[in-house]
């Protein structure tokens, strides 16, 4: 077995800076494909694309903030509490985001329930304030979290896409609707569980695939 | 729901509305920690101890503090700084009053923290309005569902070992799949009773 790490001992392959560390934020350790973290709201909120696209604003949002103020706090916050205190600015993030939602966008904030508040056990952020955050300056830091959240960003609609196109046989995002015909029979499957496993299981066998060898032992 | 009995709950909780297999909860520790069908066992075990304790203690603070405050915002601050402090505290007990189940779960307990299937067990019991009874049996339920799902998962990867997974398919991939055979197949107790 190749992945046996913890959540929050992830990553680990931070240093680089700026343009390195926004493309290994997106694509060459891309949190949910390569390294397979957060995969519990990548899972649950993927059956529509705006769904996804909202939690990959949320996560973006958080991991941003998160990411500045532990890095701005790093030489503050004493080693053995620093968890706690990662933890207490994540969640201060998350409710932001969260009361937001529910002020503006009510049927969004419906629709993903008790997901948005998971983002705090979240071990993208949580492991991006741990590996990155703690031992950079808060400029790169941002640039990490942007990066996090993009590549988390991306690979939540690419799934959301195709659960949403091959369940509901059409995509409707933003009064566009992408349609696949009268001659499809939607897969109601795609829309529940097993749909978004089998997305994503097959995402990441062609992440594999695309990265080459080095992929498995990156991990 | 104020009608449904908590054993009903239960039931669904393990079975139609498994938190792993329908929610996507409790991911991560899934696919780290499922290679052994020991070592899935001595997670789920902790998992469905401090999941049913933690639903309680959080429905308590919730119900009697949060919400005549006003302060229902704070919910998931005051959750994550709860399973955290209780976490913490089981460890200290058991060290001192049990050394060999410190040992068996010891290892485990600071990886339940991070686990997101305890902190959304105590968001959904709030979101459905559970009662205390309710949410002793969803919390319990939900704990051991989730005991299941990991222990049935283990016990398939031990089998995996022998078997020849395409190169690009090995590790997490084929592990997403299984997954979502094993979700299928629960989805076949769907019916037999049903929760929100």
């Amino acid at each position: 077995m190749s992945n046996n790490s913890s959540c929050t001992t992830c990553g680990g392959l931070c240093g680089g800076k700026g343009l390195v560390t926004l493309k290994e934020g997106v694509w060459t350790s891309n949190p949910l494909a390569i390294q397979v973290l957060g995969i519990c709201s990548a899972l649950a909120v993927t059956n529509k694309l705006s769904n996804s696209l909202v939690m990959g604003a949320a996560l973006l949002f958080v991991c941003v903030g998160s990411n500045l103020f532990v890095s701005l706090l790093r030489n503050h916050i004493p080693h053995r509490i620093r968890m706690i205190a990662e933890v207490a600015i994540i969640a201060t993030f998350v409710i932001l985001f969260d009361q937001f939602l529910k002020a503006y966008y009510w049927e969004m904030s419906k629709q993903l329930g008790p997901y948005v508040g998971l983002i705090i056990t979240n071990c993208i952020v949580m492991g991006r304030a741990e590996a990155f955050a703690l031992q950079n300056p808060p400029l790169v830091s941002i640039v990490d979290g942007v990066a996090n959240g993009i590549g988390y960003g991306v690979a939540l609609a690419i799934i959301g896409f195709l659960r949403e196109l091959f369940g509901a046989g059409q995509v409707v995002f933003f009064g566009m609707t992408i349609d696949l015909g009268s001659w499809y029979t939607p897969n109601q499957l795609m829309i529940l569980a097993p749909g978004a496993f089998f997305v994503f299981g097959i995402l990441i066998a062609i992440f594999n695939v695309l990265k080459g060898d080095d992929a498995e032992e990156g991990q | 729901m104020s009608d449904t009995s908590a054993m009903v709950i239960l039931i669904a909780a393990v079975f139609t509305n498994n938190i792993l297999l329908s929610n996507f909860l409790g991911m991560c520790s899934f696919i780290a920690c499922s290679s052994q069908v020991e070592t899935a066992l001595g997670l789920g075990t902790a998992v469905t101890f401090v999941m049913t304790l933690t639903a309680m203690i959080n429905y308590a603070i919730y119900h009697f503090v949060l919400a005549p405050l006003q302060l229902g915002h704070l919910q998931f601050i005051v959750f994550i700084a709860v399973i955290a402090a209780f976490v913490q505290l089981v460890e200290m007990i058991v060290e001192r009053f049990s050394p060999k189940l410190y040992f068996a779960l010891g290892i485990f307990l600071p990886l339940i923290t991070v686990n997101c299937a305890i902190l959304g067990a105590s968001l959904f019991a709030i979101i459905r309005n559970y009662t205390f009874v309710q949410t002793v049996g969803f919390g319990f339920g939900a704990g051991l569902g989730w005991l299941v799902a990991i222990v049935l998962m283990a016990g398939l990867q031990q089998k995996m070992r022998y078997g020849d997974v395409p190169k690009p398919f090995a590790g997490v991939p084929v592990a997403m799949i299984i997954t979502c055979v094993m979700a299928m197949a629960f989805m076949g107790f769907a019916g037999m009773v049903t929760i929100q």
